[in-house]
C-alpha cells in the first residue's frame, strides 16, 4: 500500500509503457490512417513522459550528472515534440496526396509498393 | 520550494484520465472522436508534467501538442471524407497477430521493470529540483547559452528538420508542383 501511495519515477515509467502499448495497439490493428498516425502520437508522448520522469529522478540525485539542473530530458522532450510536429505534417501531407488518387483512408489499400 | 499537495491522487486521476483517452483513440470509429480524445490524454499528461516539475514543458505541450498538431489532425479530418471509413470495418485483418505482439512487448516491459526493480527500493524521488520560475531559464540557457549551451547544434538540426517538414508537407499536398 505504501508503494502505491508514494509516487516515485516507477509510476511514471508504468503508465509511460501502458500508453506505449495502446499506440502500438493503435498502429497495428487500425485500418484509418488519421487513426494510425494518432497513435504514434500516443506513443511519442509515451516516450516523452518517461524522458520528463527520468530528468525529475536526476535532479533529486547528487553527483555530477545530478542537481537541479539536470534538465536533459527535458530539452530532450522538446526535441521530441519538434520531431512529432514534423513528423504529423509529413504524415498529414501524404494522407491528402493519398486520399487523392485513392479516395480513401484504409491502410489495407495503401498497396502501390507491395511486391 | 513547496511539496505538492495530494500527489497520488492526482497522479492517479491523471493517470486514468490518460488511460481512458488512450483506449477511446484506438477504439473510436469516428476519426474527430478520437482526436478529441487524444487531446483530453495530452492535457492530461501536461498537467503531469507540472507535478514531475517540468512547467516548459507543460506549456509547450498545451500549445504545441493540443493547440498545435491537433488542429492540424482536426483540419485534415474535415479534408477527407470520413463517412465511408465510419461505416467500413474498423481493425484489420492482422489485428489478432498485432494484439498477440503488443501483448507480447507488454510482457517485456514488465518483465523488465520487475527485473530492475528487484531487490532495491523503488527509484527514489528526491526533493532538489528547480522553482517554476527557474526552469525556463534552465532550459533556456542549456539550448542557447554561449558557454552552458550544449544542445545550440541540435537546436538548429531541429530547425533545419522543421524547415525540410514544410517543404516535404507542401510538396506532398499541391496538387500539382
Amino acid at each position: 500500500m505504501d508503494a502505491m501511495l508514494h509516487i516515485t519515477t516507477l509510476h511514471y515509467l508504468v503508465l509511460g509503457a501502458a500508453l506505449f502499448l495502446l499506440g502500438v495497439i493503435g498502429v497495428l490493428t487500425r485500418r484509418n490512417v488519421v487513426i494510425v498516425l494518432m497513435s504514434i502520437e500516443l506513443i511519442l508522448n509515451a516516450v516523452n513522459l518517461n524522458l520528463v520522469a527520468f530528468s525529475r529522478y536526476w535532479q533529486g540525485m547528487p553527483g555530477h550528472f545530478g542537481g537541479p539542473g539536470a534538465l536533459h530530458g527535458q530539452v530532450f522532450a522538446i526535441f521530441v515534440i519538434t520531431d512529432a510536429a514534423a513528423e504529423a505534417a509529413v504524415g498529414l501531407g501524404i494522407l491528402i496526396a493519398f486520399f487523392r488518387n485513392k479516395e480513401t483512408v484504409n491502410v489495407d489499400e495503401v498497396n502501390l509498393l507491395k511486391w | 520550494m513547496n511539496p505538492p499537495v495530494a500527489t497520488p491522487f492526482f497522479f492517479y486521476l491523471l493517470a486514468a484520465t490518460m488511460i481512458v483517452g488512450g483506449i477511446l483513440v484506438i477504439t473510436r470509429k469516428n476519426a474527430v472522436h478520437s482526436a478529441l480524445a487524444l487531446i483530453t490524454t495530452l492535457l492530461a499528461q501536461a498537467a503531469l508534467y507540472l507535478m514531475l516539475y517540468a512547467p516548459f514543458v507543460a506549456g509547450v505541450q498545451i500549445i504545441l501538442y493540443a493547440g498545435g498538431i491537433m488542429v492540424l489532425f482536426l483540419f485534415v479530418i474535415m479534408l477527407i471524407s470520413i463517412e465511408r471509413a465510419a461505416k467500413e470495418r474498423q481493425f484489420n485483418k492482422q489485428w489478432l497477430v498485432g494484439g498477440v505482439a503488443a501483448l507480447a512487448l507488454g510482457g517485456l516491459f514488465i518483465s523488465v521493470y520487475l527485473k530492475t526493480t528487484q531487490g532495491k527500493m523503488l527509484f527514489p524521488e528526491g526533493r532538489m529540483a528547480y522553482g517554476e520560475s527557474q526552469n525556463t531559464q534552465a532550459i533556456a540557457a542549456l539550448l542557447f547559452d554561449r558557454h552552458a549551451g550544449q544542445y545550440m547544434f541540435a537546436f538548429e538540426i531541429a530547425s533545419l528538420l522543421l524547415l525540410v517538414a514544410i517543404i516535404g508537407a507542401v510538396v506532398m499536398a499541391k496538387k500539382r508542383i
